[in-house]
């Protein structure tokens, strides 16, 4: 809401130095958050001047100007920049006469975008100042010609300050009100809570308007149809206004207080019910009387019918939709916006004046359905005061008797069928117990009695009656706020409670921790992508078939989808580093992925927010919701170890993925092993599958590897890329909740190579595993230190060798028990691979 | 028969003086032991006039025998100690030679870094875990009954529709991604024995676009504390205890009125941050208030039994007034430099 100073000071007590900013400083604190100043952003001096003559010089670009001499004060007087009182002024407007009068901007002054008005030689003259029009002063959009002031109603004299002429010194200060305050939308609403923030008088404008008896116009409420059970309307006041003048133009001051209240002038009718709407909060809508057919009835909407909006378009009408209806049918979208075929127009003598109270659901869903958010729905959606209707037709037949030389008429209804305001017990007490403040009884009354309620003492505590334009106080803590924000915040004083004995963070939650600081340490870096996705980039690492949650209301329409994997974004972050000249990193992500296990479907309607749905209601809405498992991904692009002295370069590679998987699992207490895999998006040939293991608790948790070369090079990364995903969730599943240590023992060990000779295809981790198989418990560690292919070794033929080493735990090893033990693992691995000793 | 030499003390001094001349002129290890026999080994004038004493008549052999022990002692230790000397001389020509420049070390490997959004999140779970609050989680992509309903925004509250939210395809799915981190707060009451105390750290969504203070896609912090009497001054004194840790021993906060549909009463949430560029000042920070009672009817529990707070932050805007950093491009570009310039502090 914008609030134009000199109009909050009609209403509010202001300090005489008051500005915008001050003004915000006092409202945030009763809860009205600044938004921002506005202005016309104009320095003077700016006067009115009369043009005395001109001459009519066309030039040879094709236009004409005009060479005036222009009167800027009164004759003989100094003008109010200190110089002539009359200028020669080259003006390229022809819309004024000789003899009108005009805004001149002279030297010295400063127009919106910082434009600087000084003396210029410009056609062959020294222009001394500039005559303005209404888009140069920000007053409209208007550029067709300059001001002529008689065109505004004004015939001031010259010399005078057009800036107080025409309100353009005012500001604006604009607050952010929050959905329950629909009040605030109103000066009535700002200056009301500038009173409670500065404990200052606060004076009703309502009180100047007077409603008079109504009667003789027809008027029903038929809702065929009301939502959740509440009636559309349950107010409607419409007063006639006769004999209008619609040639008046709208005065000055009230274009320039729409306009800094963010409102364009449209005409004189339309501009004063904007103004009382701005002034009381009641959205008010004028019908061309002499259009209108019989009575109004208001209804919801028939099944095909459609409505030409004031904005020329025709809208199709839903069942839902609230609707002003005459003999001829619909004329409005009630609380939305009115129909063209009532329009007020510049001929228009007579109008009907309505105010009403609407459903706030019903136009909420009205203005949402038709994407048409007004000014009236705005307001109509947060609650209007259902009792200012009255009032502010009052108001606007009042303005438009002095500006429209219109006379307000007796003929109009005023349908009220209001309920009566719930009463709501607040109990002694409950204020302190809430906010921590020992409020006493008398600061707990005059604090709801200053925001308008009606407060008995009752055994107990207090019934309070809120005001009509407070809808949004219904329960006892409602007021509870309204005492502590009254009252002040600040008197909250300050306790630390002390929660009961924690148990730290989760197995879950310290194993995340450990797996991010292992990456870090093997230097990789943390990076978090949006999980937004193509359908095709959704695919690299996915199944063409796979689902995917998809977006209804996405911002790129390219990137609907939640990601299935982590990869594709950390390929689009790895291109991102390398077009920045970064060539040699490492990155990894911790997220959710989105993996539902079918199409994303209707559901059933949700269960009602006020009580604790069954557990059945709540299993299924559980069930609704996809599987969004934490994955870890990591990419390592360019050199592992770059070039410096005495150093090669080390390219990363498929081992530097497991490397960084082998830390992951570590780090959640777990040995990785790994196999041969070739999923799709990955080298087919360079890449394993992760798995761990504890006892029977078996688990692939991701692959790792290198990229499939063609989707790197595609997406500018270079050939070889290392790559891998892990999902955590399976991980954590199988990690042990303890580690339980094992002795070490100190007896000597006893260490032993051995080369065996297998077929070339022979994964070496199988090898590996069946050596130790084989050696039984004295092997303590073994290691593929060499694997050798070429001379002495048949062709499809390689030599493993490996590094045993064996330890006793009850004595000291003879080389004799050792080789037994080595004997052993080779005649298992003959049995099983047809493994060889190498000679 | 071998010769007679005569043994006197001039003899020995003379070969004395030659021997240790010898030892002297050796500059370096080799030359010294090079000098042996002509020093002190079994060929040196020394070791010959030795061998020599066995021919001297017996009275004279007591009296010369102990001239060449004397010498002969006194040569050794000469030699041994020019060996020492000569030897560290050695050794430290060594070490010279085996010097770098270790302002030039090679790099084995690049240093890795954890991104300060999510190192934050941490760094602020540690603060609450500390008071012996737990840590609670959440769905990311979430019902719109636990987003909205369960928190007190009604379907056709205006509420719900300033949140600017990201529905999933059909919208008749119900499935939004999250708008706040709130719903973890009715999961947790659901969930969980009461009283409870828990912080709910995660990734929300709004439909804002990317620019230097807006994202998408960003991350809060939430805390929920129900209990049998909470007071807005609880709720002050968690807020003050958790703005010290974080900015100082100077910060301090401010609550100003405000609304959301999930507390009642609602406050914003200002901070003095004493360390702000340019000077302390208060800051904008988040939002909070006293749970409404129809969030805690819910999840099923009696609001005349039990009350308590909640609060809301942004970790972006925290990070951003917190550490400097200008421009949320910055925190979700997955720019190397930019998470590298914190490392694993903040």
């Amino acid at each position: 809401m914008r609030v134009p100073l000199s109009w909050l000071a009609e209403a509010a007590t202001l300090r005489s130095n008051s500005t915008a900013e001050s003004v915000m400083a006092e409202l945030v604190k009763i809860g009205l958050e600044e938004e921002g100043v506005h202005s016309f952003g104009l320095t003077g001096p700016l006067v009115v001047g009369e043009v005395l003559e001109f001459v009519a010089e066309p030039q040879s670009n094709g236009k004409t100007i005009r060479w005036c001499q222009v009167r800027v004060a009164p004759a003989g007087a100094k003008a109010a920049d200190g110089g002539e009182d009359v200028r020669g002024i080259v003006c390229g407007a022809g819309n004024f006469e000789v003899g009108d009068k005009v805004v001149v901007c002279l030297p010295g002054a400063v127009l919106p975008g910082d434009f600087k008005i000084a003396a210029r030689s410009t056609y062959g003259h020294i222009s001394d100042g500039m005559m303005a029009s209404a888009r140069e002063l920000g007053i409209s959009d208007d550029h067709a010609g300059i001001i002529r002031l008689h065109e505004m109603g004004l015939d001031p004299k010259v010399g005078t300050d057009a800036m107080e002429l025409l309100n353009l010194a005012d500001v604006a200060a604009e607050v952010n009100v929050t959905p329950d305050r629909g009040y605030c939308f109103s000066i009535r609403g700002v200056a009301r809570e500038y009173s409670h923030a500065t404990n200052t008088l606060f004076r009703d404008p309502i009180g100047h308007a007077q409603p008079e008896h109504v009667e003789g116009f027809s008027v029903q409420i038929a809702d065929q149809a009301p939502i959740r059970d509440q009636v559309g309307c349950d107010r409607f006041y419409v007063r006639a206004v006769s004999d209008l003048d619609p040639t008046i133009p709208t005065p000055a001051w009230m274009v320039t207080r729409l306009k800094l209240a963010g409102m364009r002038s449209i005409s004189l009718i339309v501009d004063i019910t904007n103004y009382v709407m701005l002034e009381f909060g009641q959205p008010l809508h004028a019908y061309d009387l002499d259009k209108l057919k019989g009575g109004i009835t208001v209804r919801r909407a028939n099944a095909g019918e459609t409505l030409k909006t004031l904005d020329g378009q025709v809208r199709k009408l839903d069942a839902e939709d609230l609707l002003i209806t005459d003999e001829s049918g619909a004329i409005g979208l009630a609380g939305v916006m009115g129909g063209e075929s009532t329009e007020v127009s510049s001929t228009t003598k007579n109008v009907l004046i309505e105010a009403a109270h609407f459903d706030p659901i019903t136009i909420a869903r009205s203005a949402r359905r038709h994407k048409l958010p007004s000014e009236a729905s705005k307001r109509f959606e947060r609650g209007v005061d259902p009792q200012v209707a009255p009032y502010a037709v009052a108001r606007v037949i009042q303005l438009l008797e002095v500006h429209a030389k219109g006379a307000g008429q007796n003929l109009g209804a005023d349908l009220n069928n209001l309920p009566a305001i719930a009463a709501v017990e607040l109990p002694s007490g409950f204020a302190a117990a809430l906010v921590g403040v020992d409020y006493t009884d008398d600061e707990i009354v005059t604090a709801l009695e200053a925001i308008g309620c009606v407060v008995a003492r009752v055994e107990g505590g207090f019934e309070v009656i809120p005001p009509s334009w407070r809808p949004d106080l219904r329960h006892k803590t409602d007021l509870v706020e309204e005492v502590a924000r009254i009252n002040g915040y600040d008197r909250i004083p300050a306790s630390l409670p002390v929660a009961p004995p924690g148990r730290g963070l989760t197995k879950r939650q310290k194993s995340r921790r450990a797996v991010l600081t292992s990456l870090v340490g093997n230097s990789m870096t943390e990076v978090l992508n949006y999980p937004f996705l193509s359908e095709a980039e959704n695919r690299w690492f996915a199944n063409d078939s796979a689902n995917a949650v998809r977006l209804a209301n996405a911002m790129q329409e390219e990137s609907s989808e939640l990601r299935l994997s982590l990869l594709p974004a950390l390929i689009q972050a790895a291109a991102r580093n390398l077009s920045r000249g970064i060539t040699d990193f490492a990155l990894f992500e911790e997220g959710s992925v989105f993996l539902p296990d079918s199409q994303v479907a209707k559901t059933a309607d949700l269960p009602s927010g006020i009580t604790k749905p069954t557990d059945a209601q709540i299993a299924d809405l559980e069930a609704t919701i996809p599987d969004q498992p934490r994955h870890l991904a990591g990419l390592l692009v360019g050199n592992r170890v770059q070039t410096q002295v005495g150093v090669a370069a080390v390219e990363y590679d498929y081992s530097d993925a497991i490397h960084a998987a082998r830390l992951v699992a570590r780090a959640a207490g777990l040995e990785l092993t790994t196999r041969q895999a070739s999923p799709k998006g990955y080298h087919p040939g360079r890449t394993a599958e992760l798995v761990v293991q504890t006892g029977d608790n078996i688990a692939v948790i991701g692959f790792a590897g290198e990229l499939d070369p063609a989707l790197a090079i595609d997406n500018n990364l270079p050939r070889r890329v290392a790559a891998f995903e892990i999902n955590l969730e399976k991980l954590y599943a199988v990690a042990p909740d303890v580690i339980t240590a094992t002795p070490i023992y100190n007896y000597p060990a006893a260490t032993q190579d051995l080369s065996l000779v297998v077929d070339a295809t022979l994964p070496a981790a199988e090898l590996l595993s069946i050596i130790r198989a084989g050696a039984g418990e004295l092997l303590e560690q073994v290691r593929l230190i060499d694997d050798y292919r070429g001379q002495n070794v048949a062709d499809g033929k390689k030599s493993l060798t490996f590094a045993l080493r064996f330890r006793a735990n009850d004595r000291t090893l003879t080389q004799a028990e050792a080789t037994a033990a080595k004997d052993d693992a080779v005649a298992l691995a003959k049995e099983k691979f047809g493994a060889e000793l190498r000679a | 028969m071998s010769e007679r030499i005569s043994i006197n003390s001039s003899t020995v001094d003379q070969v004395v003086a030659e021997a240790l001349a010898a030892i002297t002129a050796a500059t370096d290890i080799a030359a010294l032991r090079a000098s042996r026999n002509a020093t002190v080994g079994e060929q040196s004038p020394i070791a010959k006039l030795n061998a020599a004493l066995k021919n001297l008549p017996h009275e004279e052999k007591a009296a010369a025998g102990a001239l060449i022990g004397k010498a002969r002692g006194e040569l050794g230790a000469a030699f041994a100690a020019r060996e020492a000397e000569l030897g560290k001389a050695d050794e430290l020509a060594k070490l010279a030679a085996e010097s770098v420049d270790v302002t030039a070390a090679p790099v084995p490997a690049g240093i890795g870094a954890r991104h300060p959004l999510s190192l934050l999140q941490d760094q602020i779970s540690d603060i609450f875990v500390g008071m012996g609050w737990e840590i609670a989680e959440g769905p990311e992509l979430e019902s719109e009954w636990f987003n909205f309903d369960a928190l007190n925004f009604d379907v056709d509250h205006p509420a719900r529709a300033m949140q600017d939210t990201f529905f999933v395809d059909p919208v008749d799915s119900h499935l939004v991604l999250r708008t706040h981190t709130s719903p973890v707060q009715v999961r947790s009451l659901l969930e969980r024995e009461l009283p409870v105390y828990v912080l709910c750290p995660g990734r929300v969504f709004r439909t804002d676009e990317l620019d230097a203070t807006h994202t998408p896609v960003f991350h809060q912090v939430e805390g929920l504390a129900i209990d049998k009497g909470l007071t807005m001054a609880d709720l002050r004194g968690t807020l003050e205890h958790f703005a010290r840790a974080m900015f100082g021993e100077e910060a301090k906060i401010r609550l100003r009125p405000s609304f959301f549909p999930f507390t009642e009463p609602s406050a914003e949430l200002d901070v003095w941050h004493p360390g702000a560029k340019g000077g302390a000042r208060w800051v904008e920070w988040g939002g909070c208030g006293m749970v409404n009672p129809n969030v805690l009817r819910a999840a099923g529990i009696d609001p005349e039994q039990f009350q308590g707070f909640a609060f809301g932050m942004g970790i972006e805007r925290t990070l951003m007034f917190r550490n400097g950093v200008l421009d949320m491009h910055d925190m979700v570009e997955a720019d190397v430099r930019f998470s590298q310039q914190f490392g694993v502090v903040l």
